[in-house]
């Protein structure tokens, strides 16, 4: 996968996913609707590339947009993968890939929250607890989705996905300093939470 | 617990790592939206292949259909991946497993195999059989059930008089068998030859179709 993911992802306002993009380099060339009898360079059948990143990316998006919202999420993350997928390069890190479309579809999943203007099941109060009983485990995940998006996905990226800050930057379309600097500003924040 | 004592992130970095350990019954919903995933893929014929266990006498055949067809089907003993992933690398990687969808292919497969069924009806898909193979096993497939024929009777049909032994590789790579019935073919002398799922399996078939070989 190229170094410039991220961008090519924030060039298409029409393909918010990118995964079309994403797939791009791979392809050019091949006469289109020939069916060449190699025709992918070793790319995992698709199931199997879902069996391996399925946990992960549930996690990220349970933990990104709350266990509402997350089956949709899912359920689009995996088709447009799907469809971007013959196109994909055999060498591409095909978790890093996987979860950049997730956390767009998570932005998406927010910014239409947003937009319907309906309260989030885990509002935390000023004072960092939440409005609901809730376990502590809860209560540090529903302080993660009120954290502003890029910190939300840095912070999400790196603790549930495991990603290191460099394949975070690529996720979130910004540099690994800027991506470092919003781990930490996400994580100062919860910090206070969790010490209340 | 307070922020004053901690000036890292190491309370907090414990928290999230706890809760990144799945919740009790977190993988049980993350196997459920994928279960609703590949429900919804084979529904909508999103992928290119799908694929799925089918049981049989032999064991679990492992049963691969392209939008055409019937594309593949593999003997117990072939490796499940290293199937897939010829069919991956040969046609499409957009492959998933879709048991509902192979609910004909068992139902003739069942039929067959109790005796009650000549002939498949089911749709096929001969795109991983090349040229020559093509004629073989396009000669193969018009041997009637319980009839055997020879590699060099198929071989000199297929128009190639001399082409016994290529016909019987063509044979023995045969992507669907069972259903292309590779089986019916012997050695000139009746010998029973080869068989790519194994000697006791061609005469299992042969013996279901009442067409014994003499040795």
């Amino acid at each position: 996968m190229s170094e410039s993911i991220s961008s090519q992802i924030r060039s298409n306002p029409v393909d918010p996913v990118g995964a079309t993009q994403l797939a791009q380099p791979g392809w050019r060339g091949r006469p289109a609707g020939s069916r060449a009898k190699s025709v992918s360079s070793g790319l995992p059948p698709f199931q199997r590339f879902l069996d391996a990143h399925r946990d992960c990316v549930w996690r990220f998006l349970v933990s990104a947009v709350g266990p509402t919202d997350a089956d949709d999420c899912f359920q689009e993350t995996f088709i447009a993968a799907l469809h971007a997928y013959p196109r994909l390069r055999a060498s591409s890190n095909l978790r890093a890939w996987v979860l950049t479309i997730a956390h767009n579809k998570a932005m998406d999943a927010h910014r239409a929250r947003a937009r319907r203007a309906v309260p989030v099941e885990d509002v935390v109060a000023v004072d960092g607890r939440t409005t609901s009983q809730s376990s502590p485990d809860e209560t540090v995940w529903g302080a993660v989705r009120e954290l502003p998006d890029r910190q939300r996905s840095a912070v999400t990226l790196r603790y549930m996905a495991d990603l290191p800050h460099r394949e975070i930057a690529r996720a979130i379309g910004c540099s690994e300093e800027a991506a470092r600097r919003s781990l930490h500003e996400g994580l100062t924040k919860l910090r206070k939470v969790v010490s209340t | 617990m307070t922020a004053a004592t901690d000036s890292g992130f190491g309370e907090i970095e414990r928290v999230l790592r706890r809760a990144q350990r799945a919740r009790p019954g977190e993988r049980e919903t993350a196997a459920g939206a994928a279960a609703r995933l590949s429900a919804r893929i084979a529904s909508e014929a999103l992928a290119d292949i799908t694929y799925a266990p089918v049981d049989s006498p032999f064991g679990t055949l492992l049963a691969a259909a392209t939008s055409t067809g019937l594309v593949r089907l593999a003997f117990p003993e072939e490796d499940v991946d290293a199937v897939l992933e010829g069919l991956a690398r040969r046609i499409s990687p957009r492959i998933v497993e879709a048991r509902a969808s192979f609910d004909s292919v068992r139902r003739e497969l069942d039929e067959y195999f109790a005796g009650a069924r000549r002939t498949f009806e089911l749709p096929q898909d001969w795109q991983l059989i090349g040229n020559f193979q093509r004629r073989v096993l396009g000669v193969t497939y018009e041997i009637p059930y319980g009839a055997v024929s020879s590699y060099a009777e198929v071989a000199a049909e297929a128009g190639s008089p001399r082409g016994s032994r290529a016909a019987g590789n063509a044979l023995g790579s045969n992507p669907i068998p069972i259903v292309i019935p590779c089986h019916r073919v012997l050695r000139s002398g009746g010998a029973l030859g080869g068989y790519g799922g194994g000697l006791h399996r061609k005469r299992w078939l042969l013996g279901l179709e009442g067409a014994f070989p003499q040795e």
